[in-house]
């Protein structure tokens, strides 16, 4: 069954308001349709199956993210878009009951490797979530923090010189550069939001991996994080998981669709939102379940 | 495909969708006439087919305006944002139909004061009906979201502009044959491209309806292609 076969029974007036779908009968098991693989990935996922304590929490994904490309996953609530994302720098280690296997690389090293060390690969593959958690340190601090941690300057004005150029990336410099030894905490939602990215982009990561980032922000926030991801598209690789899907298809190039922990389609962005191919990617779109 | 969680949206579909067809049917209905008057010289039919076309106005707008709130308050996406788009567009062509059908009418008013033309009558009743035949099975396409009568509408109306081009040649001949005719025979000129620019429309409209259900956009493109994209033989 695929999504063509939908339109006819939108107006049906045998299909009862609010029935549960039976997703044994849509395909789910079967493999991701549209495009999850390329040949210039900047990251490759394959056979990804993850497990808090006995419940699988995602099923047999497979996919890559392409160098410099904005990558939007989007999916109901405990779908496994997020458990996902924290697979890509290893964020799932954290959790005890939480069992990782597949294979997972950045330039076609194996990131789950028992000698790879996790905090290079999180300098290399940073994340920002969606509660702004700037440290409880003045702005200069938040940003000047990493690159002081992975030991990349030696001099101060080095130092001054990735703060100044981390917030101009933001979009924060011209808003905080007359108080930059005031508490991060002091500034607002949308401005905490991207003093979490220049901290991100401090220690010059190569992948960019942002889990909600604007659920907490008001509209005017979002807008400056959505301009920023565009621009920051032109250095960095990301991957943002979002409920909005405004947002994913006004941000992202490629679009994937999680569902009950499968990677059901992944698509152009363009193509997801007017013609998706699988159908449950149009029924959760279109707003047909939840 | 279920409905959708929120319900209102669903009535708001569902009555984009009446409005349209309630506005095809007034359309329809308005080329049957304007058709039937020019056929039969009756003056009175004419006129009532011009009165319509204030109402077929006024629906266009009230289209336009529902879809655009449906846009506003909903940010509809795939099968949905396909059919706000393609109904603003058909309400278009639909509004364009009646235009034709009013300019029809027009010159069925002008042979009824300034008499019958020589010829062209058979022209008219016989691309009359199979535009006529269009329309209805366009309309008919869209309430079912049936692609495939949708593509039999486009290949009709190239057997429409077939009939144009050999109507032309004949009214061509009534002219030279009768160079007095020549004002009441350009009525019937006139009256035919009217013909066969609703056959156009309907054929836009068979084109939004293949978007609409299948997501591709076969604008500007012969009928044989859109068999291709629809893998039809």
């Amino acid at each position: 069954m695929n999504s063509k076969s939908g339109y006819n029974r939108l107006f049906d007036p045998m299909a009862e308001t609010g029935q549960a779908l039976d997703f044994s009968q849509h395909g789910l098991g079967q493999k991701t349709v549209g495009n999850p693989f390329s040949v210039k990935a900047k990251m490759s996922v394959r056979n990804l199956n993850v497990y808090y304590d006995d419940k699988q929490a995602i099923h047999d994904v497979s996919l890559d993210i392409n160098r410099n490309e904005v990558m939007a996953m989007i999916g109901p609530s405990g779908c496994g878009k997020s458990t996902f994302l924290r697979c890509l720098n290893r964020m799932n280690d954290t959790i005890e009951n939480c069992n990782v296997n597949g294979e997972v690389t950045l330039d076609e090293q194996d990131i789950y490797h028992k000698k790879q060390d996790v905090v290079p690969l999180r300098a290399r593959v940073g994340i920002v979530f969606q509660k702004p958690n700037p440290f409880p340190k003045s702005i200069y601090e938040n940003v000047a923090y990493g690159p002081k941690v992975h030991g990349l300057v030696s001099r101060r004005a080095q130092l001054d010189e990735i703060v100044e150029d981390s917030l101009r990336k933001a979009s924060l410099w011209d808003e905080v550069k007359d108080r930059l030894f005031s508490p991060g905490t002091g500034l607002s939602g949308g401005q905490q939001q991207r003093l979490c990215i220049a901290r991100t982009i401090a220690v010059s990561p190569e992948v960019i991996l942002m889990d909600e980032p604007c659920s907490a922000l008001d509209p005017i926030a979002t807008a400056r994080i959505e301009e920023l991801m565009a621009e920051l598209s032109q250095n960095f690789t990301i991957a943002i998981v979002t409920h909005s899907m405004q947002q994913a298809a006004r941000v992202s190039s490629r679009t994937a669709y999680f569902h009950m922990g499968r990677l059901i389609e992944v698509n152009d962005t363009r193509r997801v939102f007017t013609n998706p191919e699988h159908e449950l990617t149009e029924a959760y779109i279109t707003g047909r379940f939840g | 495909m279920e409905r959708h969680i929120s319900q209102r949206f669903d009535s708001d579909l569902e009555a984009l969708k009446s409005q349209v067809l309630e506005m095809g049917g007034i359309v329809e209905q308005q080329i049957i006439d304007s058709v039937k008057a020019i056929e039969s010289v009756n003056r009175p039919l004419a006129e009532h087919v011009l009165e319509v076309e204030d109402d077929v106005d006024r629906r266009e707008v009230l289209l336009d305006e529902n879809c655009t709130m449906i846009l506003a308050c909903r940010q509809p996406a795939a099968s949905d944002l396909r059919m706000v788009l393609s109904v603003t567009k058909m309400t278009r062509d639909l509004e364009r139909m009646g235009d034709e059908a009013q300019k029809i009418a027009q010159m069925a008013i002008a042979l009824s004061d300034d008499g019958a033309a020589p010829g062209g009558y058979e022209e008219i009743r016989h691309m009359g009906a199979l535009v006529q035949k269009m329309v209805n099975s366009v309309l008919d396409a869209f309430a079912r979201f049936d692609a495939d009568k949708a593509l039999d509408v486009a290949r009709a109306d190239t057997q429409v502009d077939r009939e144009y081009k050999s109507a032309m040649r004949e009214i061509v001949t009534y002219m030279m044959e009768d160079p007095r005719s020549i004002g009441r025979v350009m009525n019937i000129l006139w009256a035919l491209r009217s013909i066969e620019r609703i056959g156009d429309h309907a054929r836009n409209i068979a084109e939004h309806i293949i978007y609409l259900v299948k997501g591709y956009d076969v604008r500007h493109t012969s009928v044989h292609e859109i068999e291709k994209r629809l893998n039809k033989p």
